[in-house]
């Protein structure tokens, strides 16, 4: 019996770390295939460039797909996470009939299949007489976004002390006041992760936009026009590195700042709960 | 706010037995969360009532007919071409969400019960390449699996193949390979959530009471954890279900689903009230699914124990 408790682990560790490569492997092909000279992606590499890359600045399409990308994302990171930041103050601080159902129903975006919510919305907006733009693709990245930000700022504000608010509002602070000069600094760095986690998902999100853009392209409908050319590849690749890159940042900034507010706030889980 | 002052007067005809205070708790607090709950309302309730009422009429050319039919329902249930699909995409979403929960769970019993001081590193690598681009995960089994791919040359390079095999992408498999890929983190972090809230003691009690291992994990910790295993199987069951990104790029004339049948009535086809009779259908058969899923899971849970 010790002995299996003594194997078990070992035997566990390394399906672990064989999980971790199965994980990051597939992902790790677009970099290393984007700086190889040939344009099918075999081994062994052909020789190395950074041709590709170089070639993305000097493509329009590419640079107005990053600009519409990075509208897109700030503009929906910001609505999701103001919305976000009403919702998650409301179910955290108050107790109120039918909290859990609404609760849910926000969060229920997550779990739906995107092509259904993608499609239910562009009915509707086609139905008010909407036309498809980039604030077609802001409304439904919004809707998806928030259950992410609602995530990251409940466990931002859970736990958190609420004597403080208490003491602020006794010695003479208004409402208002005292969630600007006492909640507020205390949930930033939760905010700043919502923004960042919102803004991630947004960059990355491509069947919402897909449906919902006009004449518009963000990144990943971009990427997805360039799919049908083999030739396209290489270049498809380097942009997707890029890409990979930035969710990378962001995320790895966003989970340091969501750990540190949920330590101001004392409180445990976050992101996994 | 006009919006909340009209949800509001319910909410205090409800509260008025209770105190004051109270009172005014439930309505501060429906206040601040209704233009949340009225952006989901607008966008997402309203927006499945359209399609719902979709459904139900059919499409003349251009202009939509009201009448009420189920005209699209029998179309969807029973024209060959739509039942195949469905029956496909519950399949592979079935295969995936078994495959991901099955591969997920030891790693979420390792790190929770193994994981010792670096359990939070190892879920900050497992949730990292959650948040890269789904498409650009998909796009790499792509390159994986593709005919002048990395497996094809890897393979024939170690003298394995010959030469490539068109066997890899384009078919169910490479759907099923690249979702079960793609989902795999969303199945870890449930299990884990339920296998920390799994009380140690409990597990030492039936260590001590003479159960070994394996049969202290079998009686305690894996029933306990099957809230976990519940939620890990519907995040990844439903929205496989109508995934369309995975079979359009690596699936193949073979791995079409339905998502991809939706989509073209709502393009190419233009046949709104179908594609919203399609919507609905695998709405409704997922859940059903879905909840088929769940009782297996709670009987088993039962037999456990």
């Amino acid at each position: 019996m010790t002995a299996t408790r003594r194997f078990l682990p070992g035997w566990l560790s390394s399906y672990a770390t064989l999980y971790i490569l199965f994980l990051y492997l597939p992902v790790i092909f677009l970099p290393i295939f984007s700086v190889n000279t040939a344009a099918t992606p075999k081994f062994p590499l052909s020789g190395v460039t950074l041709h590709w890359y170089e070639d993305l600045p000097k493509t329009p399409a590419l640079i107005d797909a990053t600009w519409n990308s990075l509208i897109v994302g700030v503009s929906a990171s910001i609505l999701s996470t103001v919305l976000g930041i009403l919702a998650a103050r409301s179910i955290t601080r108050y107790r109120y009939p039918g909290r859990r159902a609404i609760n849910g129903l926000i969060m229920a975006p997550l779990v739906l299949p995107e092509v259904i919510v993608a499609i239910s919305m562009l009915l509707v907006m086609l139905q008010l007489g909407l036309s498809l733009s980039l604030f077609t693709v802001v409304l439904g990245h919004v809707l998806v976004c928030i259950p992410y930000s609602m995530t990251v700022l409940t466990s931002g504000f859970e736990g958190f002390d609420r004597s403080l608010e208490e003491a602020s509002a006794d010695l003479g602070e208004s409402a208002f006041g005292t969630f600007r000069r006492v909640t507020l600094p205390m949930v930033a760095p939760a905010i700043i992760s919502s923004l960042l986690v919102c803004f991630t998902i947004s960059l990355d999100e491509f069947i919402i936009a897909f449906f919902l853009t006009g004449t518009e392209a963000t990144l990943p409908i971009y990427i997805w026009g360039q799919l049908r050319f083999a030739a396209k590849l290489p270049g498809v690749l380097a942009l997707g590195t890029l890409l990979l890159l930035a969710s990378f940042v962001l995320m790895t900034i966003a989970e340091i700042l969501r750990r540190r507010a949920a330590r101001r706030t004392q409180n445990e889980g976050g992101l996994y709960a | 706010m006009t919006v909340a002052a009209e949800g509001s007067p319910p909410l205090r005809m409800a509260g008025a037995r209770r105190n004051p205070l109270l009172q005014s708790e439930a309505v501060q607090g429906f206040a601040l969360i209704s233009p949340t709950f009225v952006y989901a309302l607008i966008l997402l309730v309203l927006p499945i009532l359209v399609v719902i009422a979709h459904s139900f009429w059919t499409q003349n050319y251009l202009t939509i007919d009201h009448t009420f039919t189920l005209e699209n329902y029998r179309i969807a249930l029973t024209e060959p071409i739509y039942r195949d699909l469905l029956w496909r995409s519950l399949y592979i979403s079935l295969t995936v969400s078994l495959l991901t929960v099955a591969l997920a769970y030891p790693i979420a019993y390792f790190i929770s019960f193994h994981g010792g001081r670096h359990k939070s590193l190892w879920l900050f690598l497992i949730t990292i390449p959650f948040w890269t681009s789904y498409l650009l995960r998909v796009m790499s089994w792509k390159v994986i699996l593709g005919y002048n791919g990395v497996l094809n040359s890897g393979l024939m390079g170690l003298g394995i193949i010959s030469e490539p095999s068109d066997a890899l992408l384009y078919n169910s498999s490479a759907v099923i390979i690249t979702l079960t890929h793609a989902w795999a983190t969303f199945a870890i972090l449930p299990i884990f959530v339920s296998l920390e809230k799994v009380d140690r003691t409990l597990v030492e009690a039936a260590t001590d009471l003479g159960d070994g291992p394996l049969r202290s994990f079998l009686r305690v910790t894996l029933p306990l954890s099957a809230p976990g295993v519940i939620s890990a199987a519907l995040i990844v069951m439903i929205p496989t279900v109508g995934d369309y990104v995975t079979p359009k790029l690596v699936g193949g004339k073979d791995g079409v689903m339905i998502a991809n049948a939706i989509q073209a009535q709502f393009g190419k086809a233009s046949n709104w009230p179908l594609g919203a009779a399609l919507s609905v259908t695998t709405m409704i058969i997922a859940s059903l699914m879905a909840g088929a899923t769940v009782l297996v899971i709670r009987a088993l849970q039962r037999l456990a124990r």
